[in-house]
């Protein structure tokens, strides 16, 4: 017991009885007893002759998502002993994660090797699509899981061959809130808004934006048939994701296309 | 929506502190979470109803405290708090900051053994 630590709680009301904190030093809020615990104090003390109990309050801080945190460590481990960079695609759903992929893996898959581990609720429709000889995909059916963590990363990367490979695009379940909180252990994470969502979805979603190291502003090419504002949309990623660097892209068109990968060829040097 | 998951981990921890401390059960959960660690506060509750009966923390007290967000200026150093919709604008330069100080936060601070 330390003297010196918190100050009895309960000492006024009834002067001969104690109640100390062992460890972990309570303050403000914390220090008003629960209403259950104060019951449960008041029965022990009735109960007790010498009119001493101890009620222990420790500081415990301890980082939820722990395990997960542990996995994605072990990932960014494995990816970085393997030479290869891992990059986190995150997105609404149709923001066109997959149409991008496809063709980075018909043009820059051509002459680094690629694989890609995708993520979807229900179906392998994705994997199918990305599907081509010279590139591993694995398709992860995540159920009812609305994101990918990283143990479904550790296994997909270990059902594939990635010996060669030096860019793995992990494409992530459609959804803009969940992935946020989920390191995949990945080097990147790269959020895609489409010029079919609004303007400000930067402003309504910051989590996600503010945690991503690229974003990528696709469908560029309908950008004007929709009236879609690109210089407004860019303005509100600079001034909620001031980290993040923009690149405006149509897989389409192929608009930007060399600026992504240029992006990748950079990540790719950097192994 | 991943509440359920991250309460499933506090209890589980919640679980194994209560062990090392030789308590088989706790009065008081004090989690920390972040304006920007992406939970919904409300959901975490209701996961945590429905999750916490039958193990250590059934009838415990559930305090969530809140830590707002903060940032410093890559100009002026200055550390700010968020303006509306979390856009981080240094009142002095007017610069946008991405050098996030607190805000992300997400575990259990404290716990209360009776
Ligand atoms: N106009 C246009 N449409 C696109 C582009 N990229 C994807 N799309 C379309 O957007 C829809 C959703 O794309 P998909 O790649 O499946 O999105 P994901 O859910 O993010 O994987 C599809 O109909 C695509 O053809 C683009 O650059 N321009
Ligand atoms: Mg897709
Ligand atoms: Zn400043």
């Amino acid at each position: 017991m330390n003297s010196l630590d918190p100050t009895p709680t309960l000492a006024e009301s009834s002067p001969d009885c104690r109640i100390h904190a062992l460890t972990g030093a309570a303050t403000g809020l914390s220090r008003e007893l629960s209403a259950p615990l104060s019951a449960e104090i008041s029965a022990a003390l009735a109960a007790s002759p010498g009119g001493e109990i101890a009620v222990r309050s420790v500081d415990v801080n301890i980082p939820l998502l722990e395990k997960n945190d542990i996995l994605a460590e072990r990932n960014r481990g494995y990816f970085l002993g393997r030479g290869l960079a891992a990059l986190n695609l995150v997105s609404s759903p149709g923001a066109g994660k997959t149409t991008l992929l496809e063709r980075t893996l018909d043009e820059f898959g051509r002459r680094t090797r690629c694989a890609v581990l995708v993520g979807d609720l229900e179906t392998d429709n994705d994997g199918q699509r990305l599907s081509r000889p010279h590139a591993p995909v694995a398709q992860i059916t995540t159920g009812t899981v609305c994101h990918l963590d990283a143990g479904m990363i550790a296994r997909a990367a270990q059902s594939i061959d990635l010996d060669g490979v030096r860019v793995l695009f992990i494409e992530n379940v459609g959804n803009l809130v969940c992935p946020a909180s989920f390191d995949l252990g990945e080097q990147r994470r790269v959020v895609l808004l489409s010029t079919t969502e609004g303007e400000d979805k930067p402003l309504k979603y910051p989590p996600i934006f503010k945690s991503a190291h690229l974003v990528l502003l696709t469908k560029v090419d309908v950008a004007d048939l929709l009236g879609f504002k690109r210089e407004l949309a860019v303005e509100n990623i600079r001034r909620v994701a001031p980290q993040a660097k923009i690149i405006q892209l149509s897989s389409r068109t192929g608009e930007g296309l060399p600026e992504w990968y240029a992006y990748l060829d950079a990540l790719v040097a950097r192994r | 929506m991943h509440e359920v998951g991250i309460m499933q981990s506090a209890l589980d921890a919640i679980r194994q502190q209560a062990v090392k401390h030789g308590a088989t059960r706790v009065s008081r959960i004090v989690l920390r979470i972040g304006t920007l660690a992406g939970v919904d506060l409300d959901a975490l509750r209701f996961a945590y109803e429905a999750l916490a009966p039958g193990g250590p923390a059934d009838g415990a007290v559930l305090e969530i405290e809140s830590v707002p967000a903060r940032a410093r200026c890559a100009s002026c150093h200055a550390e700010f708090g968020a303006g509306r919709g979390f856009i981080f604008q240094c009142p002095h330069c007017g610069d946008y900051s991405g050098d996030i100080r607190a805000g992300r936060e997400l575990g259990i601070a404290r716990l209360e053994f009776p």
